[in-house]
């Protein structure tokens, strides 16, 4: 499965540094966006029954498979609590933000 | 001059609290000021920091603020150990919350005081929009502008079917500030 | 926001707003653009609340907005526009249809840098690169300023010897979107001050006209020079406002430049806009160190002030032409407009170009006060290269 690559910090040194005009690659981001979240999701993985609607519904592709299950990865989670409302095993809660 | 940076998240008011202080200033105490928020695009939720800027004198200096003496914070959530970046020695950390022990490392060279004022807020307004509470909270702990003053600034400068309640929520917040101290 | 003769804490938008509804235009078309976007939310808020009487055009862009002014100042209307950036450039065609038609219209400029790349802070790329559209250009320090501009702007414009478009800036969210105290004239002050739009450049059924019409190779360059002299003779028009402005509502601007401490300065620097308060502060904290510096704030750039600055700078040592503009490839234009007015000094100063503020980088006091260093030791340095670029965050060599 793909998933997006964050560029790290651009920190030019030399004029040269910069591309020429405004044409660079692509295929990254350029930083992660999840400062709006104010409350994070947790999985259960007892109660996770690896159903998948989670990973399906997020709205940010930020719920991976893992061992037959999900993971939920943190770089663009907004905590909009989709996956916690919409999971039928009750298996994720939101709990408040932790830095 | 005296310089106060707020953090909230774009929604929260915080640009309002700035300009509410600004206004106090500025209109009923015969002083001067600049409220500004962070320039750009805003989008709810996001983080977003106001500024005021007051002086006995007319203020022309526009350059960034990189220090200030009071830092304000109205969501807990935005709290980090680099929230207190840029204040001055003796100023003070503000923060809305319930209680300040889990943030006594990170107040910087300043004090720390903190105020529960979304619970005041829900309490008197029904919506947890601390900006007014906060800006209670501060003028108690720093005698920044009168009492007065900041009630006139709501009055003057927030819509009618709000002011009532903010008042009330300024008033209450100061209070309890007042015996925090 | 109350309405008359009062104070209020406000956005430098807000004060345009306001200055704009004193002024009582006819018409007003104007399309929304950061940061200008407040001036005409604003002005949309007074026609519905009906303290604003005027006819508010909504239009699809700014070449419309401006097209939409000149065919309404065509019949004899006061007009207004506001724009920024992109929104100004986008006009540029019609700017000089407005000035070549001797149209009055007044038009507010938030600056703003230029794409690309793409950027919506402030710089004054977008009206710099616009001073040869035949337009009278002003720049203003702070929302008061502005507020009063504004009402100026049309006093000068429709100045029968002057017929001239005004345009009066703003930078972009540093002015735009700082809130501060403003005193507002009442109506009747304003009335008393600016008389109703007469003039007989107009359309009228009862004295139709002939108008925008066509000159050949024959005949155009009359009417550049028309309007050439019209701005030149406007600096005279601009000196009897900004007296009569003080007079009767209270607040002078010192005309096409303000000098701050430069009778005895060694080191001018020269400024537009806003930046020119940082610099107030910079050359009061060098002066208690006992440093001879002072600052000219240029508020117009057309007509440009070749004997004030001539007169006023004859002393110093080393002047500073600070702007947030670069002609791309050689050098600043404000810097080129200055150097220009002091090549008949007869002196042998060293004027530097301070490139800085590009795409809304701050310029702070210790960036100032570096560049009052420079200019001390450019007499022992004599830079090959006048135009530096301020914080250039990189090598280049």
């Amino acid at each position: 499965m793909s998933r997006h690559t964050v560029r790290p910090p651009f920190q030019p040194k030399h004029i040269a540094d910069f591309p020429c005009g405004t044409c660079d690659e692509a295929g990254h981001l350029v930083e992660t966006l999840s400062s709006w979240r104010t409350s994070t999701p947790e999985v259960n993985l007892q109660l996770c029954t690896g159903c998948l609607r989670c990973y399906l519904l997020c709205p940010e592709g930020m719920i991976v498979k893992k061992n037959g299950k999900v993971a939920i990865e943190f770089d663009f989670c907004k905590g909009c609590g989709i996956c916690a409302h919409e999971c039928r095993s009750d298996a994720i809660r939101m709990i408040a933000r932790r830095e | 001059m005296i310089e106060v940076r707020w953090h909230g998240r774009g929604g929260q008011g915080a640009f309002t609290a700035a300009r509410l202080l600004g206004a106090a200033a500025a209109l009923f105490e015969n002083r001067h000021a600049l409220a500004f928020p962070s320039f750009g695009p805003e989008r709810r939720g996001a983080p977003v920091l106001g500024f005021t800027k007051i002086d006995d004198h007319k203020i022309t200096d526009r350059s960034a603020v990189t220090e200030c003496d009071y830092v304000v914070v109205l969501d807990e959530t935005l709290m980090s150990p680099k929230i207190a970046v840029g204040l001055r020695a003796g100023g003070k950390l503000i923060v809305n919350a319930a209680s300040p022990a889990p943030y006594r490392d990170w107040a910087g060279a300043g004090d720390l005081l903190a105020l529960d004022a979304t619970s005041l807020a829900l309490r008197i307004i029904g919506r947890p929009i601390a900006n007014t509470a906060m800006l209670g909270a501060l003028i108690a702990w720093t005698g920044l502008v009168r009492l007065e003053s900041a009630l006139r600034g709501i009055e003057e400068e927030m819509p009618q079917r709000l002011a009532a309640k903010n008042v009330e929520v300024l008033r209450q917040a100061f209070a309890i500030a007042g015996e925090n101290s | 926001m109350t309405a008359n003769g009062s104070r209020v804490f406000v956005s430098g938008n807000d004060a345009v707003a306001l200055g704009v509804r004193l002024a009582r235009p006819h018409v007003i078309a104007a399309y929304p653009i950061t940061p200008q976007t407040a001036v005409v939310e604003r002005l949309a808020e007074m026609v519905e609340d009906g303290s604003l009487r005027t006819e508010y055009l909504h239009v699809e862009s700014e070449h419309s907005a401006l097209s939409a002014c000149i065919g309404a100042s065509a019949v004899g209307a006061r007009t207004f526009t506001a724009t920024s950036s992109q929104g100004l450039l986008y006009m540029v065609e019609c700017m000089h249809y407005a000035s070549g038609g001797r149209f009055p219209v007044v038009m507010m400029n938030a600056n703003r840098s230029l794409a690309l790349p793409w950027n919506i802070y402030n710089d004054q790329r977008d009206s710099l690169s616009q001073l040869d559209s035949g337009w009278i250009q002003v720049y203003v320090e702070d929302a008061q300023e502005a507020l009063d501009m504004i009402i100026q702007a049309f006093a000068i414009a429709e100045n029968e010897k002057v017929l001239t478009p005004v345009m009066v800036n703003l930078d972009g969210f540093v002015l735009t979107h700082t809130y501060e105290l403003v005193e507002v004239p009442t109506q009747e002050a304003v009335d008393r001050f600016l008389p109703p739009f007469k003039t007989t450049n107009k359309m009228s059924f009862e004295a139709p006209k002939n108008m925008a019409f066509t000159a050949t190779p024959a005949h155009y360059t009359e009417f550049k020079f028309q309007q050439h002299q019209a701005i030149l003779d406007a600096a005279t028009v601009i000196a009897d406002v900004d007296h009569s402005f003080g007079e009767q509502l209270g607040r002078y601007y010192g005309g096409l430049l303000d000098a701050y401490r430069v009778e005895d300065a060694e080191f001018v620097l020269i400024t537009l806009g806003s930046v020119t308060g940082t610099a107030r502060v910079v050359v009061d904290q060098l002066r208690a160190e006992g440093r001879k510096v002072g600052v000219i704030k240029l508020r117009y750039l057309r007509p440009f002030p070749v004997e004030e600055l001539r007169s006023l700078t004859r002393n110093a040592w080393a002047l500073g032409v600070l702007e947030k503009n670069i002609s791309i490839g050689y050098e600043g234009t404000v810097f080129t407009n200055v150097r220009s007015a002091l090549s008949q000094n007869g002196t042998t100063q060293e004027i530097l170009n301070f490139v800085a503020g590009l795409g809304g980088r701050d310029i702070s006091r210790g960036d100032i006060a570096q560049m009052f260093e420079r200019l001390s030791s450019v007499a022992t340095t004599h830079p090959a290269n006048r135009v530096i670029f301020v914080n250039l965050g990189v090598e280049t060599a």
